[in-house]
């Protein structure tokens, strides 16, 4: 809502408080105030002229040369590019040495050889919207009234010396849609009273209910409608007074009855519209619901088709108006128009905002009626628009209203206790201060012992329950003057569960081991998300997404990690890792919610140690992120649940991927992405996990226990073994483990050989073997005994034989 | 005799003197005091000496053995001590080249901010609650006082996967799950982070994702100057001790009332600037008391308990905090924008 701070001092005294001082006031008390705009900006010197003579520009076509008298000694030359320049006009002049907006200042010059000495503006020359000008001015310069006086200053002829307040409204307050709503919560502010605006006039004899007769259908959507005629209209422009506060609100002006319906819509937040009455083809107005796919043409000259959940106005058979949103082409309002229907109606919400939101036709008016309008205004704001009418389209007013009327009012009533708004805001308000801000409300008010009752006026149609006047005391006692303390009573143990703590150790884990936290969309393509997905399932996808790109939600991480790999790659930064935590949504019939399950992804690419002046660059592997991850079972205490096994994921590299199982159970998988993969995506070689870090923090691990450090040496064994390729290492070391025990404590490889010095078929693996007692030192025929039935064992079960 | 022993002793002493290396020095050694050298040689003639002069001559020559030695232990020291040093300055480097750099990530600065404020509230009593991101209308919309054609719909307009089913447009269906959990029992404490989504097109300053976290605090005897109080801590560690913070009336269909909080423009101390829009203010955070309608539906008799909420956006406070321009870099993970974020603060 745009409020002219000059026009709000039609209805409230505004002495001693600036536009600035007032915005800030109206803030702090409830609504925030955008902005002050003061319109003026910046313009000097313009002055209204009057057009003395016109002639052509002796050397170009499509220049004026104009005499022009700005008030001076002597009229002065002007050369006019503007195609509606005529002679006998009055017009808005930037003599030399006036300055326009973007500080441009004007100066004698000469123009195709003819000296021009100032400029006749338009109204986009003097900083005003185009979209709001006239549409008879927008080619062209504006025009003044006949009457306006030489010389004077013509940004005051246009109300330009005026500031805008620019509110910002939250739902409830749509009070405040209305200049007389904003000087009610003014008055409330500053303790002053307002002033309403005339509507008192001279009736005709003649009756409006003997013109036209109303029948409302829909009783529940239009529960009251109100028609003024006014007859022998003459339609012109409206009074210039007018037309600039229109447009210093956002509104075009029109023609006089137009613009009188927005005046009014502005004023009082009532929404009107004018029906040239003898083009209605009736003497009857009905409101009704529409007939599915009945048609209508809207004064846009678009044709609209109806469907049953829209209110219609009709002429008893045909549509007239789609009721608060837009008129009808058949019965618009044209210069021809002697004889206005002048409708003032209260229309439910619903059905204007599916129409509007239908057709697409969102105006001022059905956002106003979508909010809900004051229902005592219906017939104010209809008398004050025929008054206007008489006064400034000539227009003889009928008497009294033809009117349909089923709408019952009731103010509220809301009771509530001194005790409870000292409780609730931890104030020390007495019940003479509580009184003085509902008085100044002008609420209804009766105290009875602690207890204040309020009436609150319809136009506050927010004022409900008791917590709604505990708002109106707290926000007009002021949040400055409420205490700060801190909650007593009860308290709680703050801090993390589980869950969270081990969530936050892995991160910090992750990022020990050189991973970046990342954060993707849980959106994504069709395409996508079922990419890498643990589980297969249906996808989800929204009812209306905004692209393709993002329809669907996520089943994995990992194909938006490669992205974000793919994003810096492109960008010189080709050897990174990342991680991320996040959802998964797993579909789970279209009744219920989805599943979410919380995994972890990660991916490295490119070179893991790269760049140093010592040391070689290495390249990430398989193994550098296995041993990332083996890292954070360790640190979570869950290193001997884990398996790793060898097998196959859709895109990821077959020969160098393993699901990784927990307690046996599958949690996700590790792997090398798939070489036509990372060929697609622009990547060096990329190796990536994905899990299920609910399954992870979930797991149980064994309780920290000591363990007394051995006080006897232990002795350790290395052998190279030769066997099949095809045998892993994770099998050799369980055969060892197992044949060794007791004695025998750790096994770890060290050496891997699969070069051309061996046999075709064969590799050689290296293991270093530890036995210890912890209770004395080994002989050496002891652990002889055991090593050699750990190699016997490895030669039965899998037909490793020492290498020689 | 007694002369050439007296000789034989200077010229070693002066060869040990001249010697400049370990193997020099053993050769005189091993030439002066060795089986075969001179001392050896002179003593072996003492057979034709009286036995008067046999004990005399016998206690020089080991007299001057002993000089010889000491005189070459001496040497052997310094020599010894000059090799380490010069093995050293062959050792020396170049302390001005990099160390070997530890590969470290970090936080995303969306976690940080989210963890500071989680650490923040904790420290007051707080518990960290979660909840689904995919939500029912009930709790996304209607148990927060928002029933179906509530016009502050339009103010979130939402992702449906039906009609029943969306996108949580905030975390406050947390705060409603909670409170029906604790089954219309006090005290509840929690702040709640999360994802959240609303139909936006992405650009500089809106996101169709975004975190958000909220606190909720229902209790039998909580007051609006509470909220003040605990706002006003959470602003001046969050923000720094200098700063203050002012409520200005607001609307959300689940508070009243309703408030939302300013803290004062660190960058122009309050006098106004572009950052601020020259209020002097910046806008942190929705609040308000929990609005009866929501109490009740979760089960609170609204009569018994009162309560506070509040909400803001991580992404603001980070854009705010370390002044990242545009929403977009939270999402992208350009790392040359995620590593800006390592620094403990
Ligand atoms: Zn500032």
């Amino acid at each position: 809502m745009f409020v002219s701070y000059k026009w709000l001092q039609d209805y409230i005294d505004l002495s001693g408080v600036t536009a600035t001082e007032l915005a800030e006031k109206i803030t702090k008390s409830g609504i925030e105030v955008e902005g002050v705009e003061v319109l003026n900006n910046g313009i000097k010197g313009v002055v209204v002229g009057h057009v003395l003579e016109r002639e052509q520009h002796p050397n170009a076509d499509k220049l004026s040369k104009c005499l022009v008298d700005v008030g001076g000694e002597q009229p002065v030359q002007i050369i006019c590019g503007a195609p509606n320049v005529a002679q006998g006009q009055k017009v808005a002049v930037a003599t030399v040495g006036a300055v326009l907006p973007g500080n441009f200042k004007i100066k004698r010059a000469k123009l195709r050889g003819e000296e021009s000495n100032g400029m006749i503006c338009s109204l986009t020359e003097l900083g005003i919207e185009g979209k709001v000008v006239p549409k008879e001015y927008s080619e062209g310069i504006f025009v003044f009234p006949a009457d306006a006086e030489v010389g004077v200053d013509a940004i005051a002829m246009l109300n330009r010396n005026d500031e805008i307040l620019e509110l910002s409204l939250t739902p409830n307050r749509s009070d405040c849609l209305s200049m007389l709503g904003v000087a009610y919560e003014v008055a409330a502010i500053l303790g002053r009273n307002v002033k309403l605006p005339e509507t008192n006039l001279q009736a005709s004899t003649e009756k409006a209910s003997d013109y036209v007769k109303i029948t409302v259908e829909a009783k529940e959507d239009n529960p009251l409608y109100v028609a003024k005629v006014i007859k022998n209209v003459k339609i012109g422009p409206s009074p210039l007074w007018m037309q600039t506060r229109l447009m210093s609100a956002g509104i075009r002006p029109h023609n006089n009855v137009v613009d009188i319906t927005n005046y009014i819509l502005l004023e009082y937040g009532q929404p009107l519209h004018a029906f040239d009455y003898d083009r209605l083809g009736s003497k009857e107005i009905l409101v009704r619901r529409a007939a599915d796919g009945e048609k209508f043409v809207t004064l846009d000259d678009a044709e609209r088709t109806l469907t049953s959940e829209h209110l219609v106005i009709t002429n008893g058979t045909e549509p007239v108006a789609l009721a608060g949103v837009m008129g009808g082409a058949n019965s618009e309002v044209t210069s021809d128009t002697t004889t206005v229907l002048l409708e003032s109606a209260y229309f439910n919400g619903a059905p204007v905002r599916k129409a509007s939101k239908d057709h697409g036709l969102r105006s001022e008016a059905s956002a106003r009626f979508e909010k809900g309008v004051d229902p005592n205004r219906v017939r104010a704001a209809g008398e004050r628009a025929a008054y206007l009418m008489a006064k400034f389209a000539g227009g003889e007013v009928l008497e009294g209203a033809a009117e349909a009327d089923t709408l019952t009012v009731e103010p509220a009533v809301v009771s509530i206790t001194l005790e409870k708004i000292n409780r609730v805001l931890g104030t020390e308000l007495v019940m003479k201060d509580v009184k003085e801000i509902f008085d100044r409300l002008q609420f209804g008010v009766s105290i009875e012992e602690d207890t204040i009752t309020v009436t609150a006026p319809t136009r506050r149609g927010d004022i409900k329950i008791e917590e709604d006047l505990l708002e109106e005391v707290a926000r007009l006692y002021g949040y400055d003057n409420i205490p700060k303390t801190l909650p007593i009573g009860s308290t709680t143990p703050g801090g993390l569960n589980e869950y969270q703590k081990k969530r936050r150790v892995v991160r910090q884990y992750l990022e020990g081991a050189g991973l970046y936290q990342a954060v993707t969309y849980s959106l994504t393509s069709e395409e996508k998300a079922a990419q890498y997905a643990l589980e297969k399932r249906d996808t989800i996808r929204l009812s209306m997404p905004m692209s393709e790109e993002r329809s669907i939600l996520r089943l994995s991480i990992m194909p938006q990690l490669l992205e974000v790999l793919k994003y810096n790659s492109a960008r010189q930064n080709d050897s990174i890792g990342v991680y991320e935590t996040g959802a998964v949504f797993l579909a789970n019939g279209t009744d219920s919610l989805p599943v979410e399950k919380e995994h972890i992804a990660a991916a490295i690419t490119g070179l893991w140690e790269s760049h140093s002046w010592q040391g070689e660059k290495k390249a990430v592997d398989f193994y550098v992120i296995k041993g990332i991850l083996e890292g954070m079972f360790a640190k979570l205490g869950l290193f001997e649940q884990v398996q790793f096994v060898q097998a196959q994921v859709d895109r990821l590299h077959p020969g160098r991927t393993a699901e990784i199982l927990l307690n046996n159970e599958k949690i996700g998988f590790i792997g090398q992405v798939h070489p036509t993969v990372q060929k697609d995506l622009d990547l060096k070689d990329t190796y990536v996990f994905e899990l299920s870090l609910k399954a992870v923090l979930e797991a149980e691990a064994p309780a920290l226990q000591y363990e007394a450090i051995p006080r006897f040496p232990s002795i350790t064994r290395d052998i190279a073994l030769v066997v099949n390729k095809e045998t892993v290492s994770g099998t050799l070391s369980e055969i060892i483990l197992t044949a060794g025990a007791p004695l025998l404590k750790e096994v770890h490889v060290f050496d891997l050989y699969e070069g051309d010095k061996m046999e075709e078929g064969k590799k050689s693996i290296a293991f270093s073997l530890k036995y210890l007692d912890p209770e004395r030192t080994l002989t050496d025929e002891e652990v002889t005994k055991v090593h050699t039935r750990v190699l016997a064992a490895l030669e039965e079960k899998a037909g490793a034989v020492l290498r020689g | 005799m007694q002369e050439r022993l007296k000789e034989l002793q200077e010229e070693a002493i002066q060869k040990v003197e001249k010697s400049v290396s370990l193997k020099e020095l053993n050769d005189i050694r091993v030439a002066y005091l060795g089986k075969k050298g001179p001392i050896t040689e002179v003593l072996r003639g003492m057979g034709k000496l009286s036995a008067e002069e046999r004990p005399v001559m016998g206690a020089l020559a080991n007299e001057v053995r002993e000089t010889i030695a000491v005189k070459i232990e001496a040497k052997q020291k310094g020599l010894e001590e000059a090799a380490v040093l010069e093995k050293l300055a062959s050792e020396s480097i170049d302390v001005t080249l990099p160390g070997r750099p530890i590969k470290v990530g970090n936080h995303h600065p969306l976690t940080r901010i989210i963890e500071e404020i989680e650490d923040l509230f904790i420290g007051m009593g707080y518990q960290v609650a979660e909840g689904p991101e995919v939500e029912q209308d009930y709790y996304n919309f209607e148990a927060l006082n928002l029933p179906k054609g509530h016009p502050a719909r339009d103010m979130q307009d939402s992702f449906y996967i039906t009609e029943d089913i969306l996108l949580r447009t905030h975390t406050s269906p947390v705060q409603a799950r909670t409170m029906e959990k604790h089954q219309g029992k006090g005290p509840i404490k929690i702040i709640c982070p999360g994802k959240v989504y609303r139909r936006d097109n992405d650009d500089a300053t809106h996101s169709h994702q975004f975190m958000q976290i909220e606190g909720l605090v229902v209790g039998e005897n909580i007051r609006m100057s509470d909220l003040k109080g605990t706002l006003e801590v959470f602003a001046k560690k969050m923000f720094g001790a200098d700063r203050e913070i002012r409520l200005r009336p607001s609307f959300f269909p689940f508070t009243e009332p309703s408030v939302e909080m300013d803290i004062s423009c660190k960058i122009c101390g309050g006098s106004g600037c572009s950052v601020c829009k020259r209020t002097g203010w910046i806008e942190i955070l929705g609040a308000g008391m929990v609005h009866p309608n929501v109490l009740e539906m979760a089960g609170y008799d609204s009569k018994k308990y009162t309560g506070f909420a509040f909400g803001m956006g991580p992404e603001r406070i980070a854009m705010l905090k370390y002044g990242v321009d545009d929403i977009r870099h939270f999402y992208t993970n350009d790392v040359r924008f995620l590593k800006q974020f390592s620094k403990h603060e």
